[in-house]
């Protein structure tokens, strides 16, 4: 029997991926641990690998198959002995293998009286299987008739299944026409489809902005003392770890969060979530190719420079690659956006619900300050705090940011 | 004795007890306040005693109907001090259950009058010195206080003459006429309990009629029944005035058409109930009291820190299972459970233990219309199931109200033999959203009184069986 290679859920929400490349090829042979394939999601390029051994029979849904749904087989493996006739044999038995997805019917017409169905030996058709989603009864009839796919619904009923209140004032699901074809580009003018990671960041940044009531607070911290120690620590690191100034800031974000945990609480229509004090982690903002991805330092107030140094590294290369885990990128409750090292000055960005404030830190710069009613020269970093509003005060957001530059400007109290 | 818990609960009724074992369930550290005896007004002077008292009344009324069952029985009588002293053992012993489930769960139970002191602080006190007992806090308290019979102006209630719901359960001996102020399920229980064991019962009701928060179709079969047992009903009425003599008193009651004066022996005060907000502190500590109930939102919260409330004195419906699972949901709130709702109020049923029995959930037909749903009504009358005939109960109707478009089950109404039992198939259907046809293609057993709930569905659906 021919072992199928199915689309995996590689989050707990993911409910379709993109099959984004073939590894092997039909008739190679696969050992368990040979990637098979890398499957994109919404935010990550994860590779699946083969669990026996045999070889790949047939591939059924050929690369840069978009919205393939999870738990569909993808292709299948060919045990010793087996041969396309029990390819052949098996198929019949498997689910259809999704095509790509054609847009949904234009418009629920009203169904006429259907006559009595004439006795058909033809199995019926067997539904899409797209996992099970939970609905009740009513929720389900509401929706059939509403035109709203169930799919794309949140439940709020008990373990999260669809419930009347979810398909109340929702709006159907309003279908592509038929005749809704590409707009005819000027010539010269190229189209690049969005990939998962663009399409999932504008969708989150444009509800941030547009439901968040953010608020910005400026503050500036002197460097030169992080400087010094961060050049004494890494003169005898012999190796081992190159600290950078973002890594104290990491760690300075961490102590803060700690001191005012106001700020470690997530953000829900209903109410606040408070975060333990054991659970401060800290996102950082890394640049990918086509998007941005937010890998977490769990626990940084828990963690040594060191460590947090080696781990941001390892965090931001694989994030760089796509190959983060969903659970390295997913939660946490402060984000740290730094472009400093680019000589950007200060800028303000945009939360990241449900977290509840971002950080943006700017280049550190030598300029004239005045020190004791003198001008002296200090390097100084202009960090920006973008606070959602109903769940941040600005004092308490501001009681956060001064101890935030208590530990930029006293390195040694994060030694503590 | 610890003077710090998680969780102070203020009441031991069942709002009260079930939050403090819920709240143990999930590691609390609990305290329950009881001023008086565990299980509150359900257990000790509601609910259970007068299931006990329906049950003696129920039986009686058999025992002059054993004919139509071929049996016979001469000289058939009662003890009434005996039906009591069983119903008084009832509450006894579930009181005493309760003792034993807190112990169980290891909740500390604290005997005295509880109020809040400070933020977070409860003072109890004992019964008469008014002196503290000491001071008990924790970062949550629920106040579970329940409520107690509320009193007309016209006439005072408590006492040998003018009972609340107290006097009545125990009563010394049958009073021979019997006014009832209120038709509610409290008033049309006593109503039920006396008129079968033999007093002339008249009963009382402002409203146009009987039983006013159920379906108008449901209480107008009701009050047919009831007169047919001998029990007089006068609606849009009310008592005016009272006057009290050496043995009995005499009422004077308004309708529409004038006043009239009846003398009775003894009168049932069921006017319905007030909460139990006073000497609890709880308006110093920023809670607010509106028409005698604590305001709270979905989650039980009273708006003050840390401080919440559960049940009747949170306000209607009056009923125990409401403050039960209301109980249930802040204690699970207040520890951070996923997947807590709030108490969904259109799927809490309503039971009244009257011969017949009447029970429902959801909106009556009237209330449905009024929420602009068109409307696809089923009904099924006892006389066609057969274990109704059987039993020899063939009068009793089911009601279904569905919403035309959607099928949803926006109500259920019921009148007949054990129907305060089978309500239940309904909340479950309803709770979980179940459709018109999804009830329809359930399968009830034969023979059952449930059957009569199927075939109310289908009738909805105009495919009814068996009519």
């Amino acid at each position: 029997m021919p072992i199928s290679v199915t689309m995996p859920a590689l989050s707990p929400t993911m409910t379709e991926g993109k099959v984004a490349l073939w590894h092997k090829a039909v008739g190679d042979s696969v050992s368990p641990g040979d990637v098979l394939a890398e499957i994109e999601t919404d935010k990550a390029i994860m590779e699946i690998e083969a669990v026996d051994e045999g070889t790949l029979g047939k591939i059924l849904v050929p690369e840069g198959t978009e919205e393939v749904p999870v738990n569909s087989v993808i292709a299948m493996i060919l045990e010793e002995g087996e041969d396309q006739s029990s390819l052949d044999s098996a198929l019949g038995q498997a689910p259809p293998a999704p095509a790509p997805k054609s847009p949904p019917p234009v418009a629920q017409t009203p169904i006429a009286p259907a006559p009595v169905a004439a006795p058909s030996s033809a199995p019926p058709s067997a539904p899409p299987s797209m996992g099970r989603i939970l609905a009740s009864p009513l929720a389900r009839r509401m929706a059939k008739d509403a035109g709203v796919d169930l799919s794309t619904v949140q439940g709020s009923g008990p373990g999260g299944r669809i419930i009347k209140r979810d398909i109340e004032g929702m709006r159907p699901a309003t279908a592509p026409g038929p005749a809704a074809a590409a707009p005819v580009l000027e010539p010269g003018v190229v189209e690049i489809p969005h990939s998962g990671v663009r399409k999932i960041v504008a969708k989150r940044l444009t509800e941030s902005w547009q439901t968040i009531p953010h608020i910005f607070l400026n503050i500036e911290c002197e460097l030169d003392s992080l400087l010094e120690t961060r050049a004494r620590l890494n003169e005898r690191a012999d190796g081992a770890y190159k600290i950078s100034v973002n890594d104290f800031i990491i760690r300075a974000a961490a102590f803060a969060l700690a001191k005012v945990p106001a700020i470690n609480v997530r953000w829900t229509e209903t109410a606040m979530h408070q975060l333990s004090s054991i659970d401060i982690d800290i996102a950082v903002a890394v640049a990918m190719e086509g998007g941005l991805i937010t890998p977490i330092i769990r626990e940084a107030d828990q963690k040594g420079l060191a460590e947090i140094s080696v781990e941001m590294k390892d965090l931001a290369a694989r994030g760089r690659e796509g190959k983060l885990m969903p659970e390295e990128y997913q939660g946490g409750s402060f984000t740290i956006s730094n472009l400093g090292m680019f000589g950007i000055k200060g800028f303000g960005a945009i939360i990241n619900p449900p977290q509840v404030a971002i950080m943006a830190v700017g280049a550190g710069q030598k300029q004239p300050v005045v020190r004791d009613g003198a001008v002296a020269i200090a390097t100084v970093m202009a960090c920006t705090l973008s606070c959602d509003h109903r769940a941040v005060d600005g004092a308490v957001g501001a009681t956060f940011l001064k101890a935030f530059k208590g530990f930029i400007e006293e390195p040694l109290t994060m030694m503590l | 004795m610890a003077d710090r818990f998680d969780l102070i609960v203020v009441g031991g009724g069942p709002g009260g007890y079930v939050a403090a074992i819920r709240g143990a369930q999930l590691g609390m550290n609990v305290a329950v306040v009881e001023a008086e005896h565990l299980g509150g007004i359900c257990l000790n002077w509601g609910c259970i005693p007068t299931k006990a008292l329906l049950r003696a009344a129920e039986i009686h009324h058999l025992l002059h109907r054993l004919d139509e069952f071929g049996l016979a029985a001469d000289n058939i009588r009662f003890d009434l001090g005996k039906v009591v002293k069983r119903s008084r053992a009832v509450a006894k012993q579930l009181s005493d259950g309760v003792g034993y489930l807190l112990k169980k769960n290891k909740v500390t139970v604290i005997d005295g009058r509880g109020r809040i002191s400070a933020p977070g602080t409860i003072a109890v006190s004992t019964e008469n010195g008014g002196k503290p007992a000491g001071e008990f806090s924790a970062p949550h308290i629920i106040l579970a206080t329940g409520a107690r019979a509320r009193t007309l102006p016209a006439f005072e209630a408590g006492g040998d003459l003018v009972w609340t719901y107290r006097e009545a359960m125990v009563p010394d001996a049958m009073p021979k006429s019997l006014l009832i102020v209120g038709s509610g399920a409290i008033g049309i229980e006593f109503a039920s309990f006396y008129g079968q064991m033999g007093s002339q019962v008249t009963v009382v009701e402002m409203l146009d009629q009987i039983l006013p928060v159920e379906d108008a179709e449901i209480a107008a079969k009701a009050a047919k029944a009831f007169t047919s047992q001998g029990i007089k009903l006068l609606t849009g009425a009310e008592v005016s005035q009272v006057k009290k003599s050496k043995s009995g008193l005499t009422a004077t009651v308004v309708t529409k058409d004038g006043g009239q004066e009846m003398t009775v022996d003894r009168m049932i005060s069921a006017v319905g109930i007030t909460g139990n907000v006073e000497n609890l502190g709880a308006e110093d500590a920023g809670v607010t009291i509106a028409r005698g109930h604590i305001t709270i939102d979905e989650w039980g919260s009273t708006g003050a820190a840390g401080l919440y409330a559960i049940g009747d004195v949170a306000g209607p419906p009056w009923l125990a299972h409401k403050a039960s699972h209301e109980g249930v949901v802040v204690v699970e709130r207040i520890h951070g459970l996923d997947d807590t709702h709030p108490l969904d109020t259109s799927a809490i049923p309503g039971c009244t233990y009257s011969s017949p029995q009447i029970a429902s959930v959801g909106m009556t037909e009237a209330a449905a219309k009024a929420a602009g749903h068109e409307l696809d009504i089923g009904r099924f009358p006892y006389v066609g199931n057969g274990k109704a005939i059987a039993l020899g109960e063939p009068d009793g109707l089911i009601k279904t109200i569905f919403d035309k478009t959607t099928g949803e089950l926006l109500g259920a109404h019921m009148i007949g033999a054990e129907v305060t039992e089978l309500i239940q198939g309904y909340v479950v259907a309803k709770t979980h959203e179940t459709t018109r046809e999804a009830l329809a293609n359930t399968i009830f057993a034969h023979p059952t009184l449930s059957e009569a709930m199927h075939e109310s569905v289908l009738d909805a659906l105009g495919q009814a069986l068996h009519i």
